[in-house]
């Protein structure tokens, strides 16, 4: 693992994000830039997607299930080299690059999401298959804490740890802020850690930017047997970008000229 | 003979797990009563319960169909449509993934249990969704021959199963043909549309009322062609369902009725707009004016 490598993709990514979002003066910058670091390390570290077998489902998976921060996914997928569309169409219309991902459209959207909580049970799902199809393909689900609020969310935790789904892993995006502000201001979902693990999941805590944190928790969670692995990752809202890191505000909103063009400022180089 | 459209699910889901590998059934703890207990013996390691946990049993139908398995999805109509309708919508439907959502003890004929249990809008709720086919079979062999259909058709189907026994309307000989309404009796100026267990009612009060049967069983997509010309064959028509009389059979036939010049009038004989309650399933029938005797005084006036 090359952590300068990985460091250059993520910044690449995060650039995209602003980006799209500032073309389309529409999206969802803040949680999009807090999950750029984990969806850089699934798909250029973890998980064997390529090329040749994008359109296939015998390799592992990503189920994006915080399907409004698309710009993320959207671009790591054009980084890895995943993706013909232009980043410009993104949200415009007769686009396959739609505000939520849609898994018609797009190889390597593995599933279509956008209404919170299902796509963390879609991915139960699929673990399910590649058991049934003993393919030792892996299934990877993002859920935002906020997210969590979603009772479903709950169900196919309940679900995964039943069936002990040891082949997926559902990574817990904890920035700690939603729409309506903090989370634990709007209705306290936290902690996680501990209801995972009183559902029955191999729990694992890490930094959501630090790439060696990040490799530690998965290469663990590929390990453990029996059980599902959930991977709570502290991350910054907006992270990257000075002035919408930890502000709620940059959840849903685009940046106006000014903004974009310090927000482009703040990412010109690794720091 | 009389027999649960259920049970013949149960019988027919059996055989196709049996005959492919594919096939994966999820149920919600309801195993015995919507009869996937019978796919679970022939194939346990294809039969996941979700526990009481409608929604994510249909995110979970997606996931196993995003990974190419041909997945039937069973509760009661009024959680399987109702509780997970938004999973169905999102996770299933948008996508076109494969998934055959079974749902039994539809209606008023539930009884027992009451309003609560008796879905009296499922077919509305899923007629509306893009992408989903809807089917209602009226007894035990066209049941198994909607499970097999739509086995074979490739994206989402909903499939409304009863709780009841149901006299069968047809033998194992039939060969149904799902692209058009079905002409059970020919009769004169009057022609009652049926669907569900209301075809067996229309069978009763059509002799007296010299009038045609119509068997309806594919909602969605539905034969607009058969349907118009029955319209224009005959004066008076009325549309027969164990259903709200919004969005289910009655509107169906209005829709097709009022994109032409068509002037045959139509009339509802369905649930006006109300919850059913608890009963035997025969009374509650009765009292909600599901039988052929109510049939016959609406349609003489």
């Amino acid at each position: 693992m090359d952590v300068n490598n990985l460091k250059n993709h993520a910044l690449n990514i995060r650039r995209n994000i602003v980006q799209m979002v500032y073309d389309a003066q529409s999206g969802h910058p803040g949680g999009s830039l807090g999950c750029a670091d984990i969806l850089t390390y699934l798909y250029f570290v973890e998980m064997d997607v390529n090329k040749d077998n994008v359109k296939t489902t015998n390799r592992d998976r990503f189920v994006l299930s915080k399907g409004h921060c698309s710009p993320a996914l959207y671009a790591v997928l054009k980084e890895a080299g995943l993706l013909d569309d232009d980043l410009k169409t993104f949200r415009q219309i007769d686009s396959n690059l739609q505000g939520h991902p849609n898994m018609n459209h797009v190889d390597g959207v593995d599933m279509s999401t956008g209404s919170l909580g299902q796509g963390v049970s879609t991915a139960v799902g699929m673990a399910l298959a590649n058991r049934l199809d003993e393919n030792g393909k892996r299934v990877y689900a993002l859920v935002g804490d906020g997210e969590s609020e979603e009772g479903i969310v709950w169900e196919a935790l309940m679900a995964a740890c039943h069936y002990k789904l040891d082949n997926m892993v559902i990574i817990f995006d904890q920035n700690g802020l939603q729409i309506d502000g903090n989370v634990q201001d709007v209705i306290g979902p936290l902690p996680l850690k501990e209801k995972a693990e009183a559902f029955g999941a191999n729990v694992i805590e890490c930094d959501g930017h630090d790439f060696e944190e990040l490799d530690k928790a998965f290469k663990a969670a590929r390990e453990y047997k029996g059980k599902p692995t959930v991977i709570v990752a502290h991350t910054v809202k907006g992270k990257g970008v000075s002035y919408m890191e930890n502000n709620y505000a940059w959840h849903g909103s685009a940046p106006k000229e000014e903004d974009y063009k310090v927000a482009m400022e703040d990412l010109k180089e690794v720091k | 003979m009389a027999q649960e459209t259920r049970n013949a699910y149960g019988e027919k889901l059996a055989e196709l797990v049996a005959k492919d590998k594919n096939v994966v059934v999820l149920d919600a703890d309801l195993t015995k009563s919507t009869k996937t207990i019978e796919a679970k013996k022939v194939a346990p390691e294809r039969h996941f319960n979700a526990g009481i946990a409608e929604a994510n049993m249909m995110g979970m139908a997606a996931g196993l169909a995003a990974s190419g398995k041909t997945v039937f999805a069973s509760s009661f109509a009024v959680f399987a449509a109702g509780r997970a309708f938004e999973i169905i919508r999102n996770s299933i439907c948008y996508p076109k993934l494969n998934v055959k959502v079974c749902a039994t003890h539809a209606g008023l004929s539930v009884g027992e249990d009451g309003a609560s249990h008796q879905s009296v809008e499922d077919v509305g709720i899923m007629r509306t969704l893009p992408n989903m086919k809807v089917f209602v079979p009226c007894d035990q062999y066209e049941a198994k021959a909607v499970v097999e259909y739509v086995a074979k058709l490739d994206g989402p189907c909903y499939v409304r199963l009863g709780r009841g026994k149901v006299e069968d309307v047809y033998d194992e000989n039939k060969v149904f043909d799902f692209s058009k309404v079905d002409v059970l009796r020919q009769g004169k100026d009057v022609v009652l549309f049926a669907m569900g267990l209301m075809v067996q009612e229309a069978l009763k009060a059509a002799e007296e009322l010299n009038a045609t049967v119509v068997n309806v069983s594919s909602l969605k997509p539905i034969d607009e062609e058969g349907i118009k010309e029955l319209l224009k064959s005959h004066k008076k028509a009325y549309a027969l369902e164990e259903h709200n009389i919004y969005g289910g059979l009655y509107s169906a036939i209005a829709e097709v009725k009022t994109k032409t010049d068509i002037t045959t009038p139509v009339y509802p004989i369905g649930i006006n707009d109300t919850f059913g309650e608890s009963g035997k399933a025969k009374d509650v029938l009765q009292k909600y004016g599901l039988t052929a005797e109510n049939v016959i005084k609406v349609v003489k006036g």
